[in-house]
């Protein structure tokens, strides 16, 4: 570990004191004075015509300041969706209204109708059970391929059908990658759902709007992972208020796992309501709200076939998902399984012909958008899943069928439109092997056998892109935003530094990592250097933190912006000493000419930025503060190759994971114990979706376990202790840290594995099961085991 | 929640009289009713706290009888229940320790939450309902899903115990709720053996006769080899179907034997 704390030292995270000790501040810690509450009436059938919304008793109740209904939304902005996917046959996707408040028809359990606005929240709870609803209930449309049935009932009857897209990626490859399956030597095929999940971060969402009536200036404290995004979105598409008026400040945020990132109705809610009573409006969300309200993450109904040759080298590989947008269009929900899965189907393998084939349904459900991963834990699984397979039915070791189809050289343009620019998946594999002890498994595996346990073992390899970019590109692809990152750096006159970034943390440890890398190319300790994030009247504008972006993308915004900080100081610093500026050196905090005794400390220098009285004033002007906008020429691509190994109850189907290990790829890393944490994190909800959770619902669109009594979470003694190892590190080519990105990796790279090591417990124990369907319950284990 | 009032009666005979009106509830630990009034499925105008109350604390034991007073939590009972084993391992089984340190024995059984612990305990060991008005035999008390024997403003002041030769509870949890999915308790005593079964019947707490004749002849797991639990009566929902949990009480029963020795 670095003795000077910079990159690649774990310092401990510094945000932790404070959120260990009870003393974060969340949106809900924020009280306004004279606030009102919110209690939103939300609609308790998943589908219907909503006929009367009849307020008059609710509104005569006591403490009700004013009720709204979705009349009080006319003419104003519906939530906007932030991404336009054009179809396979050049037609952009069906993109319906979504009215803040119900409008017409109620169309998922939890759609809000009403919200009433009172001096406590008891008292507008008490209100809205006053409300008298007509709604005329209309058959629901849950199962997504019941859904695209002629005649299926409509969520939205303005549009032609269920259909928001229908995207074939690269349909120009469709007849190619027929022909090569027509000609393969043996074709596996595999038909699997990816579980819908309920996020589930631990702060639920909080709104609280606010009016200055005398400066006409609105504010909204929300949880959000991007405030500048909710402030564009909010602003510009629903309130019609422009950024200088608005100012959205999302303070410490408790998780977001990607359902922070959207723009929600509630947020344009309180906002407006502020301004209309004159007052602030809060809302927090119940976490019963909070299953029928985030939006969830997952529900990809898929078949996946490979093609291979006699010697199981991949000759094509072809798709087929239907993916479940739920009733409206969440912020990003169209890019989740077209950019963000169909560019990811060739993991790490050189599969020369792709196609991927996504429908995209609307059903009467809560919507569905990114959730940690977003596309690529879909792809990983049905790809690592279809692998095992095939290396079943060949007879062909999964290893080994992997490593004969491995990526070696880079940079490797695949067939579905990415390029890589570095990995080493051999030596992620090699690592893995090692680390996992797999040549133990045997030993391992008798005994287990010998407690009547059956034991299996599953190995998988991921793919992940971090960073989307470059904006000019996802353009093209249909994103309504840019998607570069920002950061001012203020160097204050006695030497500090304050950081303020467009990115933000809802865990990541931020506040930690970021100093590191800007104190590191100065020179300076870690802890002269603080982070702003979170409000968009102090931070430069920036998209947020998701898609594990926030590193390689703010990152290198910070790197560009203390760049020119340097080059300033440079300048000064040759001033001070006489010198040119070209011979100026910094290191250790320290300006030297080279090839001479003479330096001037980092704090004498940026002294003379702000006492400028021994200064080339004109040359440059006094002070020392430089913004970067950090654009990306590519995506980052963090690989790395995971290992399970489970136990299985035979009497009773139950799985118990012994062990977990993870050799990631993640390029250079600035802070090794927070990238543990991130890996550890991620294979937990990882190992969630492959054992625990599924948001379950019935025929008439009601959530069956929309609370933790029903929706298991994983817990600490569901987990093993992990090996993560992250020492086979290929540098990202194009940003200047040289860093990928790690936040989702876990959770992409672990369902696989889970699914895999359980299926090979079953099939060494005789069991002919080539697949189970996520999550591997006790019951669904045991049924695979006995049918 | 809805408003209401609350009575701290410190006896018995005081929570008695403060139940008397009809929109009086009584509150144990809480663990079932307030979770019920924060999402305003139930709305009584006062509730009764029997936390209070010192006499319905306690452990004792007195000739091969464990007498536990109604309000002792699990935690409690965890700690303090060593001349019953079988009975302290299911009260530190039950939910977590926040569950533990609030939830009393004599809420849990007048809840008669049919995938609970302790109705399985209490009609596993053969045990007596004391309450402030008479005793109710467990084989009597637990009447459907939710439903006791229990009348209107009725206390539970203790259960009795009877401590058994050998006893075993197994659960399977339910993953998310860590509720029995199916939970067995099985006892052996000189008059015979006891197996009675939670979380698995839509009828809520059962004994499974056959299972408690077999082992009564021979009590091993091998006994238990040709019985099977016919799923019609059994719960099905998304964690379990009926056959899943008929298995479950074949496997958990055979493991409650082995356990039990």
């Amino acid at each position: 570990m670095p003795a000077d704390g910079g990159i690649g030292a774990s310092n401990k995270r510094r945000e932790d004191v404070r959120f260990l000790t009870g003393r974060g501040r969340y949106t809900d810690d924020i009280n306004a004075r004279g606030q009102a509450y919110v209690y939103f009436l939300r609609s308790q059938v998943a589908h219907g015509v909503l006929k009367s919304v009849d307020t008059a008793a609710a509104s005569a109740m006591p403490g009700v300041v004013r009720i709204f209904t979705g009349a009080d939304f006319e003419g104003v902005g519906g939530i906007p969706c932030g991404w336009q996917i054009t179809d396979r046959h050049g037609e952009p996707m069906q993109e319906p209204a979504h009215p803040v408040l119900a409008q017409g028809k109620v169309r998922h359990v939890g759609d809000p109708i009403a919200a009433v606005v009172a001096e406590s929240l008891e008292q507008a709870r008490d209100a809205a059970e006053a409300i008298a609803l007509d709604i005329d209930v209309l058959p629901a449309v849950v199962d997504m391929k019941e859904a695209l049935v002629e005649g299926a009932p409509k969520v939205h009857d303005d549009l032609t059908s269920n259909l928001c897209y229908d995207w074939g990626f690269v349909e120009e490859n469709k007849g190619a990658v027929e022909e090569a399956f027509a000609g393969a030597h043996h074709v596996t095929s595999l038909e699997l759902r990816n579980n819908r999940l309920v996020a589930n971060p631990m702060e639920p969402r909080v709104a609280i709007g606010d009016y200055d009536s005398a400066a006409g200036d609105s504010t909204l404290y929300t949880t959000s992972q991007n405030p500048h995004v909710i402030r564009l979105l909010m602003g510009a598409f629903v309130l019609g208020i422009p950024e200088h008026k608005l100012r959205v400040i999302a303070p410490d945020v408790g998780g977001g796992f990607g359902t922070k990132i959207f723009h929600y109705a509630e947020e344009a809610f309180c906002t407006f309501a502020a301004k209309a009573i004159d007052r602030p409006v809060k809302w927090t969300a119940q976490r019963s709200e909070s299953f029928i309200t985030d939006a969830h993450g997952r529900d990809h109904v898929t078949k996946i076939e490979l093609a291979l040759d006699a010697e199981g080298h991949f000759l094509a590989l072809r798709t087929d998902t239907h993916a479940n947008m739920g009733a409206y269009l969440s912020t990003f929900a169209p890019s989740v399984p077209t950019w963000l899965h169909g560019t990811l189907m060739a993991g790490n393998y050189k599969t020369p012909l792709i196609y991927v084939n996504v429908k995209a349904v609307f059903t009467n459900t809560v919507p569905v958008d990114a959730y940690r991963g977003a596309g690529r834990p879909e792809a990983t699984f049905q790809l690592e899943r279809v692998i095992d397979k095939a290396a079943i039915e060949m007879g062909i070791d999964p290893i080994a069928l992997r490593r004969r189809n491995f990526i070696t050289e880079f940079p490797y343009a695949t067939p579905v439109a990415v390029e890589y620019d570095t990995g080493d998946y051999e030596a992620t594999m090699s690592k893995l092997e090692d680390i996992a002890d797999l040549a133990g498994f045997e030993k391992r595996r008798a005994a287990s056998a010998k407690n009547g346990k059956l034991r299996g073992l599953g190995v998988n390899c991921y793919i992940e892109a971090c960073g989307i970019a470059p904006s000019n590109l996802v353009g093209q692809l249909g994103a309504r935003a840019g998607l570069y990152e920002s950061a001012t750096v203020r160097v204050n006159a006695t030497g500090g530094l304050v950081v303020m970034t467009g990115s933000h943390s809802h865990g990541q440890g931020h506040e930690t990592s970021f100093p590191q890398v800007v104190a590191d190319m100065i020179g300076i300790d870690p802890s002269m250097v603080e982070i702003v994030h979170g409000d968009t009247a102090n931070t430069p504008m920036g998209m947020g933190t998701y898609g594990s972006r926030s590193l390689a993308v703010g990152g290198s915004a910070m790197v560009r912006a203390t760049e020119k900080i340097i080059a300033k100081a440079k300048k000064i610093a040759a001033h001070l000493m006489e010198a040119a500026d070209s011979d100026i050196e910094l290191k250790d905090g320290q300006f030297s000419v080279a090839g001479t005794d003479k330096s001037v400390a980092w704090g004498d220098v940026t002294l003379a930025a702000y006492v400028p009285h021994n200064y080339p004033l004109e040359d440059i002007e006094p002070g020392l503060e430089e913004t970067a906008f950090y654009d990306p020429a590519n995506f980052t691509y963090p690989s790395g190759a995971y290992s399970c190994e489970v136990e299985v109850d035979p009497e009773t189907g139950k799985v118990t994971i012994c062990a977990f290990a993870a050799a990631d790829d993640f390029g250079n890393i600035v802070n090794p114990m927070i990238v543990d944490g991130q890996v550890h994190g991620g294979i937990g909800q990882g190992i969630g979706q492959a054992l625990l959770e599924n948001a379950v619902y019935d025929d008439d669109g009601q959530l069956l376990n929309g609370s933790f009594m029903d929706y298991a979470m994983p817990r600490a003694d569901d987990l093993p202790s992990y090996t993560v190892d992250h020492s086979c590190q290929t540098p990202c080519t194009h940003n200047p840290l040289g860093v990928k990105g790690c936040g989702e990796a876990g959770a992409i790279g672990s369902p696989p594995a889970v699914v895999n090591a359980v299926v090979d417990a079953l099939r060494r124990a005789g069991h002919d099961v080539t697949h189970i369907d996520m999550p591997l319950s006790p019951n669904r284990v045991w049924s695979a085991m006995n049918s | 929640m809805y408003a209401f009032d609350i009575e701290t009666p410190s006896s018995v005979e005081e929570a008695a009289e403060a139940l008397k009106s009809d929109e009086a509830q009584a509150l144990g630990g809480g663990q079932t009713l307030i979770p019920t009034l924060k999402q305003r499925l139930a709305s009584p105008e006062t509730l009764v706290s029997l936390s209070g109350i010192a006499s319905m604390k306690g452990i004792s034991e007195d000739g091969g009888v464990l007498t536990i007073g109604g309000g002792t939590t699990h935690a409690e009972v965890a700690a303090g229940a060593g001349a019953y084993p079988a009975l302290a391992a299911l009260a530190g089984g039950i939910g977590d320790p926040a569950v533990r340190n609030r939830g009393t024995i004599g809420g849990s059984l007048a809840n008669n939450d049919p995938s609970a612990c302790y109705p399985a305990a209490a009609l596993g060991s053969g045990a007596t309902i004391v309450t402030n008005q008479r005793e109710i035999a467990a084989d009597d008390f637990f009447t459907d899903l939710f439903e006791t024997a229990l009348d209107e403003g009725e206390i539970i002041t203790a259960v009795k115990f009877p401590i058994p030769q050998a006893a075993s509870y197994q659960k399977f949890d339910q993953p998310a709720s860590r509720f029995a999915l199916v939970g067995v308790f099985v006892s052996r005593n000189g008059d015979g053996v006891r197996v009675a079964v939670t979380g698995a019947s839509e009828g809520g707490v059962f004994r499974w006769s056959e299972a408690e004749q077999a082992l009564g002849k021979e009590f091993r797991t091998d006994a238990l080899m040709d019985l099977k639990v016919n799923p019609a009566n059994m719960i099905g929902d998304i964690h379990g179907t009926q056959e899943y949990r008929a298995h479950l009480i074949g496997v958990m029963t055979k493991r409650a034997v082995a356990a039990a020795g």
